[in-house]
C-alpha cells in the first residue's frame, strides 16, 4: 500500500531509503557519535543502531545548539541520515539539515511510518511503500 | 499552514541563487527559522551579534562548517561583532593554555573573519557601537540581547550562533517575538524594597527576578533601594539584565524611568499585581559557595566597562594580588584603559587586563582552574554548572580583598 502524507519542507530535496523511527526526541551534540553516526545516548530507544543513510524520523530535536554543526560533520563523514522526517522541527535540527543540504519535513504523523518502511521524501511529500 | 511567510522579489532571487551558495544557505537558514516562529516577513537588520566562537564549544564541527561558507562566498553585509573566544588571541601562551587548542581557536577566528564578521570577540559590543531606538538586530550573547532590548530599546531576539551569522550575511531575520511591539509590553511588576549597594547586588537581584519571571518584567523601586549616581544605576541594570537572562530566560526588561522605553514613555507599569522583593539572600545562597581556596579571581562579567576597570585600580592603589586574578573586557576597552594609564596600574597590582575572552568560555579545565571568585552572577553561575569549578560570589571590593589575602574571607 502507498501512502502519500504532506508536511512542510524544512530543506526541500529528494531522497528514498528504509525508515528508522525513533518515538523520542534525538540531540545530536553527545547523543549521536560523528564519527560513526551510532546513537549513543544511554536509555534511548535508538541506542546503538546507526542513522547513516536511513530516513530518520522523529519527533523533534532536543539539546545543545551545537547539534546543527553535528548534523553538518555526519553529512561531510558519509554518515548523515538520507532524509529528515518529524513531527515538529525545531531550529537545532532545521539549521543543521539545511547546512548539510539533507532533505527534511516536518508537521507529518511519524507514527505511521514505521522502521523498515521504505519511504521517499520529495520536497513536502512523504511518501511510503 | 496558520501564517504564511511573504518574501520579496529580491529575496526570492537570493533562494534561487542569484547571489550564490553561501547567500542561499543563508537565507534558506534565516526563512527556515522564521517559519518556525510564524513570522509573516523578514525584516532589515542594523547589525549582528554571533555567538559560537569558543572552540571548546563548538569544535571540528563548527569549524568545519564555517570554513566551507566562507568558501562559498558567504559574507556579512550589515555590522557583525563575534562574540569572546576561549582565548585572548594574542597572550593565549601566558594565560597557560595549551597550543593544541589555540591553532584550533585561531582557525575558528580567521573563519569568522573571512565571513567579514567584525573581530570584536566581545559580549558588550554596545560600548563602542550602541544600536538606537526600535532598530532591528539579531543578536546572539544573552546578557547582550537584553542590554540592547532593555537599556537601548533596540529589538532583537535570542538567535542562536548560526541563525545570527546568516541574518549578518542576508541582512535580514525574522520579523516574530521581539521585533513586534506586542511582545514588547511589560507583563509581570517587581517591586524591588531590597537595597542595591553593589554591582554583585544587582547580579542577585537580576538571579531572583530571572528564576521567576515567565514574560516581560517592569521593576519599580522602593525608597532607597537604588544607588544614589546614575552611573551606578546603568551599571547596575546591564549587571541585572546579565544575570536574568543567564538564571532565567529574560531577553527584556523594562524599569520604571530608567530603560529606553519605559523613560520614553512607550511602555507603561502592568496592571498585574506587585511581586515585592524584600532580600537578596536567596540570590546569594544560591550563587555563593563554601571554598576559601582560590586559583582564581575573575572580574569583568560580561565585559568590563571603562567605569569599572577605574574602580578596580582605584582600590588597588599601593595593594597586590596574590590569586591570579582577571579583568576581562574588550579590545576597544582595554585600549583605551591603555591611553588612559589604566592599563599599567592594573598591571602593577599584578591584575591581568584579559582581552577576547571571558571564563564562561574559556578552558578552566586545560589551564587547572578549580576555584574561582567572581562578582558577577552569571559568571557564578555558568562556573559551577558548565566548568564544574568551586565559586565564591560577592561585591567587586570583596573579590579583590579575597585576592589580596591569597583566600576569601
Amino acid at each position: 500500500m502507498r501512502v502519500v502524507l504532506t508536511g512542510r519542507a524544512i530543506k526541500a530535496g529528494h531522497a528514498s531509503a528504509m525508515a528508522l523511527f525513533s518515538p523520542e526526541p534525538i540531540g545530536f551534540y553527545g547523543g549521536v557519535d560523528p564519527d560513526s553516526g551510532i546513537v549513543v545516548e544511554r536509555g534511548h530507544p535508538l541506542e546503538g543502531q546507526c542513522i547513516a543513510g536511513k530516513v530518520l524520523v522523529f519527533p523533534r530535536g532536543k539539546g545543545s545548539t551545537v547539534g546543527s554543526y553535528i548534523i553538518y560533520r555526519l553529512k561531510r563523514r558519509n554518515l548523515a541520515p538520507a532524509a529528515m522526517v518529524l513531527a515538529e522541527c525545531e531550529p537545532i535540527v532545521a539549521l543543521g539539515a539545511i547546512m548539510a543540504e539533507i532533505p527534511t519535513v516536518d508537521k507529518v504523523r511519524i507514527e505511521a511510518i514505521p522502521t523498515g518502511s521504505f519511504v521517499t521524501v520529495c520536497g513536502e511529500e512523504v511518501i511510503i511503500e | 499552514m496558520a501564517t504564511e511567510l511573504a518574501l520579496t522579489e529580491e529575496e526570492r532571487a537570493m533562494l534561487a541563487g542569484a547571489e550564490g551558495p553561501g547567500v542561499r544557505r543563508a537565507l534558506e537558514m534565516v526563512v527556515a527559522l522564521a517559519r518556525i516562529y510564524g513570522a509573516r516577513r523578514l525584516v532589515p537588520i542594523a547589525s549582528a551579534q554571533v555567538s559560537g566562537v569558543s572552540y571548546a564549544n563548538i569544535g571540528e564541527a563548527g569549524l568545519e562548517f564555517l570554513e566551507q561558507w566562507a568558501r562559498d562566498g558567504a559574507r556579512a553585509r550589515v555590522s557583525a561583532y563575534l562574540n569572546p573566544a576561549g582565548m585572548d588571541l594574542e597572550s593565549w601562551a601566558e594565560m597557560g593554555l595549551p597550543e593544541g587548542f589555540a591553532r584550533q581557536q585561531l582557525a575558528v577566528v580567521e573563519a569568522y573573519r573571512r565571513l567579514g564578521v567584525q573581530l570584536s570577540l566581545t559580549c558588550a559590543p554596545y560600548f563602542s557601537a550602541p544600536p538606537s531606538l526600535g532598530q532591528h538586530l539579531a543578536w546572539a550573547e544573552s546578557s547582550a540581547v537584553c542590554y540592547a532590548n532593555s537599556l537601548l530599546g533596540a529589538r532583537t531576539n535570542r538567535e542562536g550562533g548560526p541563525g545570527a551569522l546568516a541574518a549578518a550575511i542576508v541582512g535580514r531575520t525574522g520579523c516574530y517575538g521581539l521585533h513586534l511591539e506586542e511582545n514588547r509590553l511589560p507583563t509581570e511588576l517587581y517591586l524591588v524594597r531590597a537595597q542595591l549597594k553593589t554591582g554583585a547586588d544587582w547580579g542577585a537581584l537580576g538571579a531572583i527576578v530571572g528564576r521567576a519571571a515567565r514574560g516581560v518584567p517592569w521593576l519599580a523601586f522602593g525608597p532607597g533601594a537604588l544607588p544614589a549616581r546614575l552611573e551606578q544605576v546603568q551599571e547596575g541594570l546591564r549587571l541585572f539584565g546579565a544575570a536574568a537572562a543567564a538564571l532565567g530566560s529574560v531577553a527584556l526588561f523594562h524599569a520604571e524611568g530608567l530603560t529606553a522605553e519605559a523613560s520614553a514613555g512607550l511602555v507603561k507599569a502592568p496592571a498585574a499585581a506587585p511581586k515585592p522583593i524584600e532580600s537578596l539572600d536567596e540570590a546569594y545562597s544560591l550563587l555563593d559557595g563554601q571554598t576559601e581556596r582560590l586559583d582564581l579571581v575573575a572580574l569583568g562579567c560580561p565585559h568590563a566597562s571603562l567605569g569599572q576597570l577605574r574602580a578596580v585600580a582605584e582600590f588597588m592603589a599601593g595593594r597586590r594580588a596574590r590569586v591570579r586574578t582577571w579583568v576581562a573586557t574588550s579590545r576597544q576597552v582595554a585600549e583605551e584603559a591603555q591611553r588612559l594609564g589604566l592599563a599599567g596600574k592594573l598591571q602593577e597590582a599584578g591584575i591581568r587586563l584579559v582581552r577576547d575572552t571571558c571564563v564562561v568560555v574559556s578552558p578552566l579545565e586545560l589551564l587547572g582552574i578549580r576555584a574561582v571568585a567572581t562578582d558577577s552572577a552569571k559568571a557564578a553561575f555558568y562556573l559551577r554548572s558548565q566548568q564544574g569549578v568551586q565559586v565564591r560570589f560577592g561585591s567587586t571590593e570583596r573579590c579583590l580583598e579575597a585576592s589580596i589575602r591569597g583566600r576569601w574571607q
